[in-house]
């Protein structure tokens, strides 16, 4: 019942995060979706038993990834006047 | 073989529709970010229909350790994990050169709305 | 309009593919690992006549001689048989890093971006949590073999390292030239390593060290040392791309 039960629910969760990432207006929010769910990736990789895969997305995609995006919108800020 | 509508949601539809927003994000959006972040999401949604196909019911995940010392027919499948591993170290670093870029074209042009990139003279 | 052409383009390719897919596809509860190359890569017979039918030899803390000794199959996957995709899969990477230091050079003198000023507690706990933070990133890429792990997480961990003492201080620069030489480094070192295979068995990148006993840390040949150089790969790599996004114009 874990699999497909629970899994099915984050992966609904998934789906609604990255609908919510590519709608939403501001773009600050669209970043915060998209690390939402990669930290929700991560979970389902661990329910998926993928525990070198789920290492690996929670580091990287969830982690590294969001650095990247928020140091991009603070550079682009600083010369928007 | 029938499956019920759960497992088919869970293993086949949703990566798919998770790609598939990622897709439509791509083609609908024209901040230059919002693109860079559906490819993100693209990413998302591949890897998880990759892994999903490796899913053994009630397996163990394939390392060998002092409680598992034999080949067991209910590991999940190696294979797949090892692909997905390479993918995502690639995914970052497709977005590290991509956002580097698009430092540089507002830093150049001034703007980052594909219309209006369209629009001057370049 | 073109939001309205999206959406049934959206739900025309989900139900297209997903109906094609579900035809011959068993997932979840009908899957099983027989018949699939993974099973192959678990029992460790690949290299055997007939690699389906022979039976595993695979023992936890025992020596055999069997291919590949390494406790982590994922490990032995990505860093023993499919090692030359590992190989441009760092390659990539390279590539990556080289890019954004091109677009982001300036002649000169380089100055960092002055973040907002760190309160007592970032700046207390920093120096606290920074050894730590290094320790257990360099404990996940020596024991990628044993456990789940490897060089890219290990190397991720000590790039949020560095990016802690930048935030932790509004005076820090990282070496960038130090981090450079490092990263070519340890990649000539990958690929010697694969040259040094080619010369002593005739094969590129095949495990010419010994084996010995499955579940030991001086185990598997030369996974353990590729996994290291690897991971000191990684975070040179991840910190230059730190740097290079923290300077400023």
């Amino acid at each position: 019942m874990i699999n497909p039960g629970l899994s099915s629910l984050f992966i609904f969760l998934v789906f609604l995060a990255s609908l919510l990432a590519v709608e939403t207006k501001k773009v600050f929010r669209a970043v915060l979706f998209m690390s939402l769910a990669g930290v929700l990736t991560s979970v389902i990789f661990v329910l998926w038993k993928a525990p070198d895969v789920a290492m690996t997305e929670a580091a990287i995609g969830a982690g590294f990834t969001t650095f990247l995006f928020l140091m991009a919108l603070n550079r682009i800020k600083g010369k928007e006047k | 073989m029938g499956h019920d509508w759960l497992s088919l949601w869970s293993y086949l539809y949703g990566p798919l529709a998770i790609f598939l927003v990622g897709l439509y994000g791509l083609l609908t959006q024209k901040n230059l970010i919002k693109m860079a972040i559906s490819i993100n999401i693209m990413d998302f949604g591949v890897n998880l229909f990759i892994i999903s196909l490796g899913y053994v019911p009630s397996g163990e995940a394939p390392i060998y350790t002092e409680a598992v010392r034999r080949y067991l027919p209910s590991f999940t499948d190696p294979l797949p994990q090892a692909l997905v591993l390479t993918a995502i170290v690639i995914s970052v670093a497709v977005t590290a050169f991509v956002l580097a870029l698009i430092i540089k074209i507002h830093g150049r042009y001034g703007t980052t709305d594909l219309t209006k990139l369209g629009e001057m003279e370049l | 309009m073109k939001k309205v052409i999206a959406l049934l383009l959206f739900l025309g390719l989900l139900f297209f593919i997903g109906t094609g897919l579900e035809q011959g596809l068993k997932l979840g509860e009908h899957n099983t690992l027989s018949g699939k190359a993974g099973e192959i890569y678990l029992k460790r017979t690949v290299n055997s006549e007939d690699p389906a039918t022979t039976p595993s030899r695979v023992g936890f803390g025992r020596e055999t001689d069997i291919e590949e000794n390494a406790a982590n199959t994922v490990t032995s996957i990505v860093v023993g048989y499919r090692s030359f995709d590992t190989l441009g899969e760092v390659t990539v990477l390279f590539l990556a890093a080289t890019g954004v230091l091109a677009l982001f050079f300036t002649p000169g003198k380089r100055k960092r971006l002055a973040l907002a000023k760190p309160n007592f507690i970032l700046s207390v706990s920093s120096g606290f949590l920074l050894p730590l933070i290094i320790l257990f990133g360099a404990y996940v890429f020596t024991h990628g073999h044993l456990t789940p792990g490897g060089g890219f997480q290990g190397g991720t961990i000590i790039a949020a390292a560095v990016l802690l003492l930048y935030m932790a201080g509004n005076a820090y620069k990282a070496p960038a030239a130090g981090l450079k030489i490092l990263e070519g480094l340890s990649g000539a070192g990958y690929l010697l390593i694969g040259l040094a295979g080619l010369l002593l068995t005739g094969f590129f990148l095949e495990n010419f060290l010994p084996q010995g006993k499955m579940g030991a840390l001086f185990s598997a040949g030369i996974i353990p040392v590729v996994y290291l150089l690897i991971g000191l790969k990684v975070s040179a790599e991840l910190s230059g791309i730190v740097s290079d996004y923290m300077g400023e114009e």
